[in-house]
């Protein structure tokens, strides 16, 4: 008998240079990450804006993760310094909406760390998979 | 302490008109009821004579309105009242470069507290014929006469809650001069921070889901002075009413006040003019507690050219994971 399995959809927003790097190299090295994360790749992480996140979440997505490179390394010298504290006020305030807080997360990946990139994202995975579905922040218009 | 009434300021507002200092004059004029006041522009001694008009239901904030008329290319300046509340919004723009600082006479004025007619109306009901407001509140209404009420229990939200009498910006200043206070503005942010997610939750979806998205928050929001909006893209996905309880609201109202955190002076206009009524100043106030609490003490306003928090940063900023958390234990 099949068992119908909560599978959720995770978007991943990796900066260009650094974490999709790492998501390559954790490919390279064979790591694996479950498939329910889909990455959108981005020229830097401050390119998130919040309605990205938001929207995500609209159109169905159970959880979203930015990540990043590591303060400090940013390839544009400061981006992930502004994408920061944007996201630190934006979770904050999604928490506030009584929004879970889990949902969201900020990890910064270097494109070395393949192995962090793996293991981010399967504790991510189940954390989500926990949490189940998105029920409160979807928008009934976009299910299919 | 110099009672600031219609006389004092149309006679200003005359002087300065004849003089040539001014070739306008941002004032007040009377709406259809005698507690609905709209801004309007004044150019004459005759105009405002007649129609001028000053009493405590006057709350508007006046400086979004020096985006526009410092823009145009009429001759001579604008003269504007400024309660201190508004010398912030006044102080935010300027330093946005969003207006022509040479081209406005700013005239401080003195405030005691502007009063909310929802709060007139929850307490003496329907029938309200008129309202004076002197030294008590008198309610002349259709059905029971003439009540009498106390101005502290009607003043308006943000009043109620004053953050400042001081005036940060003015050419000239009418009346005194106040202090920064300390409010207790942050009390009800708190509280609800307080509460379970489930609580919070519930809370949002009773306010939020009662917006007509009329756009009202946004037009009279003097941080909010883009002139392409996002919210009038009828691609975002966002312009919409939806028709059930969804998340299109919440991403709305959120999306509003994160594009105004670290610039919002919290002068409260948005929940003021709010036809239903939903506390969209408490979305504000939590960013700015927030910002107070991650990243120092920030008033948006008090000082020109002062670098926003979000356009900052420093290299041990609180990570996103602490913010959140920052609340438990």
């Amino acid at each position: 008998m099949q068992v119908n399995e909560f599978k959720p959809k995770i978007v991943a927003f990796c900066c260009n240079w650094c974490s999709y790097a790492g998501a390559d190299l954790a490919g390279s090295n064979r790591l694996s990450y479950p498939a329910d994360v889909k990455i959108i790749r981005v020229p830097c992480s401050c390119r998130v804006n919040p309605m990205f996140i938001l929207r995500a979440f609209q159109r169905g997505a159970d959880g979203v993760i930015l990540c990043g490179c590591h303060p400090g390394d940013c390839h544009y010298t400061s981006g992930n310094y502004f994408a920061r504290r944007r996201m630190a006020l934006l979770f904050s305030m999604l928490d506030y909406l009584g929004i879970e807080k889990e949902r969201t997360r900020v990890e910064w990946v270097s494109a070395a760390e393949g192995a962090k990139f793996s293991t981010v994202m399967n504790d991510f995975v189940q954390t989500v998979t926990a949490l189940g579905e998105n029920k409160r922040l979807e928008d009934l218009r976009c299910k299919r | 302490m110099q009672k600031i009434t219609r006389d004092v300021l149309i006679e200003k507002a005359v002087s300065l008109l004849s003089d040539g200092t001014v070739s306008r004059v941002l004032g007040y004029k009377k709406g259809d009821l005698s507690y609905d006041i709209t801004p309007a522009l004044f150019t004459s001694k005759e105009q405002l004579e007649k129609e001028f008009v000053f009493n405590d239901f006057c709350a508007a904030n006046f400086a979004k309105y020096l985006v526009k008329e410092t823009k145009n290319q009429t001759e001579g300046k604008v003269l504007v009242f400024l309660k201190p509340c508004d010398t912030y919004s006044f102080n935010q723009l300027l330093t946005e470069h969003r207006f022509d600082r040479e081209k406005v006479y700013a005239v401080g004025i003195s405030c005691d507290g502007m009063i909310d007619i929802n709060k007139i109306k929850a307490i003496v009901g329907d029938g309200i014929i008129s309202v004076e407001t002197d030294e008590k509140i008198k309610v002349n209404t259709l059905y029971d006469g003439v009540k009498e009420l106390d101005k502290n229990d009607v003043l308006l939200e943000r009043c109620a809650n004053c953050k400042s009498k001081k005036h940060v910006a003015y050419d000239e200043l009418l009346g005194e001069d106040g202090e920064v206070l300390d409010s207790n503005r942050f009390d009800q942010v708190a509280e609800l921070e307080k509460m379970s997610a489930d609580e919070r939750f519930a809370f949002w979806q009773n306010e939020l889901s009662r917006c007509i998205r009329c756009n009202a928050c946004r037009d009279a929001c003097p941080a909010c002075t883009c002139e392409k909006c996002v919210f009038d893209n009828p691609n975002s996905g966002v312009e919409n009413k939806s028709p059930a309880n969804s998340f299109e609201e919440q991403m709305f109202h959120i999306i509003r006040a994160f594009h105004v955190a670290g610039r919002c002076t919290d002068c409260g206009e948005c929940s003021r003019v709010c036809p239903q009524h939903i506390p969209l100043h408490l979305l504000n106030r939590k960013f700015i507690k927030d910002i107070n609490e991650f990243y120092g003490d920030y008033q948006a306003g008090a000082i020109v050219g002062s670098r926003a928090p979000l356009v900052n940063y420093t290299k041990e900023d609180i990570e996103p994971i602490d913010a959140v958390n920052k609340g438990d234990k």
